[in-house]
């Protein structure tokens, strides 16, 4: 086995930096860690849905938003476990190559909810060879803190959609409580947004 | 465009009531049930396909097109609703008011044994994910169970399969 990739990026410190302008964008959030930190990134307000289930969606559910609300910026967050779950979705995506699609993989090479078990991307898998694989074009990894500046710059700039490979820390995510009742928050949405959020 | 497809005509009473009640994406693995259905869509400015690799991602779809207010149909065989049932988490929990169409293979005349397993699960399997189902099993069933389908994942908020017997559909050779 491959020893696990290093990685120096606190998870915490990551989304703030990577979407300073949180408030303009739509986003979805797959399990545990990375919903954790989407919710804190956006106090858990009506531009996100977070997930604690139906693993692998988050891609898919994004892409659906993207594909209906072209003129809406949409950022679908989740983690390597998830994305690997729902890997097909990234070649739809390549496919459907929605110019407003933002995909960031928040990668900490294990099951972090379930007991940090090891993940595939600890040995060999790479994400971000996956998604150039798929036909994704804009594809970026970064591992390191004085990286992020230039990721921020690649979720501004480049042609979408975007992959975004953060190998982060296997450090604890933001220790955000977010509201799980999902009927709830689908609702909380839809308001949100039919009020011109 | 002249069609002498076996499903052009239902296909394009299919269409027409899906378009008119405002459905603009039409998520599917290809079947031979929904293939004049998908080509419809394909073929109309205001409809747009979206071919998946797997049906749950579809159900995905369906749902971040409800999240920002437009309508989408996951256009999918039996035997690919045995991919789904987790992410109908979104349906039964979530209450998103999920639009399906099923085209039934292993009931009707049906010669590969491999279908026979699945398409039995049909019918519990939805039901127990919280999804509505509105059978086709001859042609004077279409348009009242599509019409039930479009208003159930309409204003009525549920989720509702329009499932389509081989005994309507016709059983392929094998």
């Amino acid at each position: 086995m491959a020893t696990s990739p290093t990685a120096n990026i606190d998870r915490r410190e990551l989304l703030p930096l990577l979407f300073p302008d949180q408030a303009d964008w739509l986003f979805v959030s797959g399990l545990a860690g990375a919903s954790k930190d989407a919710a804190a990134l956006t106090k858990d307000g009506a531009n996100i849905y977070t997930m604690a289930g139906a693993m692998g969606a988050a891609v898919s559910i994004g892409l659906g938003m993207a594909l209906s609300a072209p003129d809406r910026k949409i950022a679908a967050i989740n983690g390597d476990g998830e994305m690997l779950m729902g890997i097909g979705s990234l070649i739809t995506v390549a496919s459907e190559a929605p110019q407003n699609l933002t995909i960031v993989c928040l990668d900490n090479s294990m099951h972090g909810e379930t007991g940090g078990q090891k993940g595939h991307t600890a040995a060999t898998a790479n994400l971000e060879a996956i998604a150039r694989g798929a036909g994704i074009t804009s594809a970026m990894t970064i591992s390191e803190p004085d990286q992020i500046a230039d990721a921020a710059k690649f979720i501004a700039e480049a042609p979408g959609p975007r992959f975004l490979l953060a190998r982060i820390l296997p450090t604890a995510p933001s220790a955000f409580k977010r509201d799980l009742d999902m009927a709830a928050c689908r609702v909380r949405f839809k308001q949100g947004l039919a009020a011109g959020g | 465009m002249a069609d002498d497809h076996p499903h052009a005509e239902w296909s394009g009473v299919m269409f027409d009531l899906m378009r008119d009640a405002g459905v603009k994406l039409f998520a599917h693995v290809p079947d031979a049930g929904n293939d004049r259905l998908i080509a419809l869509a394909e073929e109309h400015n205001d409809t747009r396909t979206v071919l998946l690799t797997t049906e749950e991602e579809g159900v995905g779809i369906c749902a971040g097109a409800d999240l920002v207010g437009e309508r989408a149909v996951l256009c999918m065989q039996s035997s690919g609703l045995g991919n789904c049932p987790n992410y109908l988490s979104l349906a039964k929990g979530a209450h998103f008011p999920l639009l399906m169409m099923i085209s039934m293979r292993g009931d009707y005349g049906e010669q590969n044994p491999w279908q026979y397993p699945m398409a039995g699960a049909v019918e519990s399997l939805l039901e127990s994910m919280g999804v509505l189902i509105f059978k086709v099993e001859s042609r004077d069933d279409l348009e009242k169970a599509i019409t039930a389908a479009i208003s159930a994942s309409g204003k009525g908020a549920q989720s509702a399969a329009i499932v389509l017997s081989q005994k309507f559909l016709g059983a392929k050779g094998f």
